[in-house]
């Protein structure tokens, strides 16, 4: 293996490297080896603390289960309302009218600098204050709440983004053929931002997964992490067994994701079809959370 | 209007996420570095653990991570990073995880940074003779830090955010502080308002400030 930043490796470096791997590795086993002997002293790698998730389907059909459908029905509601939301915002945003242009970019800019957590919160008191939605239902509503007021915004600025990637002639051809302008956004320009936006579009949806569990911590939403107290209390005092599954279970719903959404990215970069343009994945989504928010 | 604010210590909350901010952004930015070091670097077992942390750990929800420091680290296993007061042990582990989550987002900065150094600028100082640890910290890095400010910045913007995650493990920072002002008051538009402007204080400037400034220091090519 060579890289731009080193030099192929002669014997003295060989030696030297296998020096720092054997180096690195005795530093990881001693860490590995305190952290086991401190799981061990606390008694937290008894089989009785995991055989309820490794030896028995029950955990799962009674906390896992149910908590992950919560989080997959929020993360789905609010990936579904956000998305056309914020498709008319970001196209709102790229409008020849300044008196369009303008109010929506200050709501946009408002929303993404505005932690999700606030917005939830503030949705929790406001559905209590204002409407009859019933307390049970009520953090569903405002984890809903916050998540597409924020990634409405996000992805507005991925619409925006996806379309001023694509060529300038290709919406230029279009008004010499004479089409009108929301004839252009809607056969032209739009249809072909669809596809450089999935990348990003899918790494939000990770964005947004991970953002549910703030509902869980915060707002008594029952969800995946939500489960975790109840189980560490019906298992025996299993915290870190329960954790370790349910960050498990997070990780590789969103890992697939992430990883589907950078296969795409290198589909459609291949793509004879398309114009070639493609948002990065990470693009637009990077300025969240990164992950951003959560 | 705004009388029921003198009963809460508002500038002392925002003053916690800020202090959150600021140490977490230093942490994560010494810890995101080596990352990304390991992951460009000639060791094949540095650059697997970079990777394998980077992607365990980017998706992983930031709540997971901050409530286990809690629940699991301190409740469970005892660790209190040398704290006995309950608020500092909290606002620690808050910096904990705080530091653990966001330093995988600057390791994928920093990479994408050295990306855009051209080739002939590691290959030029191969040439001279100089050792990896060279090349990396008196050419590279200087000019990849420089291309990144601005994915940089949306990180930094992206932490003062997220540090209202340490609100579920009870450190006293503005949405805690947000949370207990709604249940005691009946102002719910005003708080939410006041509390909003004060992220939008903390958040504007520093992407104008650190926009202008990454434009600035841009190496032009």
């Amino acid at each position: 293996m060579s890289s731009v930043l080193y030099d192929a490796q002669g014997p003295r470096a060989k030696r030297r490297n296998i020096l720092y791997t054997v180096g690195f590795l005795l530093v990881m086993a001693a860490v590995l080896w305190w952290v086991i002997s401190g799981l061990n002293d606390k008694d937290q790698l008894a089989w009785e603390k995991w055989k309820p998730f490794l030896g028995g389907t029950e955990a799962w059909s009674t906390y896992i289960w149910p908590g992950l459908k919560n989080t997959l029905e929020a993360a789905a509601l609010s990936m579904i309302i956000a998305l056309p939301l914020g498709a008319v915002l970001g196209i709102a945003r790229l409008s020849e009218h300044a008196w369009v242009r303008v109010p929506v970019a200050i709501v946009v800019e408002f929303f993404r600098a505005i932690p999700v957590l606030v917005l939830m919160i503030f949705g929790l008191a406001l559905f209590a204050e204002y409407t009859t939605v019933g307390s049970d239902d009520r953090p569903l509503y405002a984890v809903v709440t916050g998540l597409v007021l924020y990634n409405a915004s996000v992805l507005a600025e991925i619409v925006r983004a996806g379309i001023q990637s694509l060529p300038k002639g290709q919406g230029e051809a279009a008004l010499a053929i004479g089409l009108r302008k929301n004839q252009v956004m809607r056969f032209i320009l739009l249809p072909q931002a669809v596809t450089a936006m999935l990348p990003a579009i899918i790494s939000q949806l990770v964005v947004i997964v991970k953002d549910t569990a703030l509902g869980g911590a915060v707002l008594t939403f029952p969800d995946l992490l939500a489960a975790v107290s109840p189980m560490s209390s019906y298992y025996g005092a299993n915290t870190i067994a329960s954790f370790t599954i349910v960050a498990i279970v997070f990780i590789a719903i969103n890992f697939s994701l992430t990883s589907f959404a950078s296969w795409l990215e290198k589909r459609l970069r291949r793509g004879k079809k398309s114009t070639g343009a493609v948002l990065p994945a990470a693009a637009v989504a990077g300025a969240d959370s990164t992950g951003a928010s959560a | 209007m705004f009388d029921f604010l003198d009963h809460y210590d508002l500038l002392g909350a925002f003053w916690t996420t800020v202090q959150l901010t600021v140490i977490s952004a230093i942490g994560s930015l010494i810890w995101g570095t080596v990352l990304a070091a390991m992951r460009v670097g000639p060791v094949p077992v540095m650059r697997g653990f970079g990777t394998a942390y980077v992607n365990i750990v980017r998706n992983t929800p930031l709540t997971v991570i901050i409530l286990f420091s809690s629940l699991g680290l301190n409740d469970t296993l005892g660790i209190s990073l040398g704290a006995t007061d309950f608020k500092v042990i909290g606002f620690r582990l808050a910096v904990l995880g705080l530091t653990a989550y966001t330093s995988a987002f600057v390791c994928e900065a920093l990479r994408a940074g050295i990306n855009t150094v051209p080739v002939g600028q590691a290959e030029a100082a191969r040439a001279l003779g100089l050792s990896f640890v060279q090349v990396l910290t008196l050419v590279v890095l200087p000019q990849a830090f420089r291309a990144v400010v601005g994915p940089l910045t949306n990180v930094l913007i992206a932490l003062t955010k997220n540090t209202t995650v340490a609100a579920a493990i009870g450190v006293a920072e503005a949405a805690l502080l947000m949370k207990q002002m709604i249940e005691n008051e009946a102002q719910l538009l005003l708080i939410s308002a006041v509390i909003a402007f004060g992220f939008v204080c903390l958040t504007l400037p520093t992407g104008l400030i650190l926009g202008w400034v990454g434009k600035k220091v841009a190496v032009k090519r």
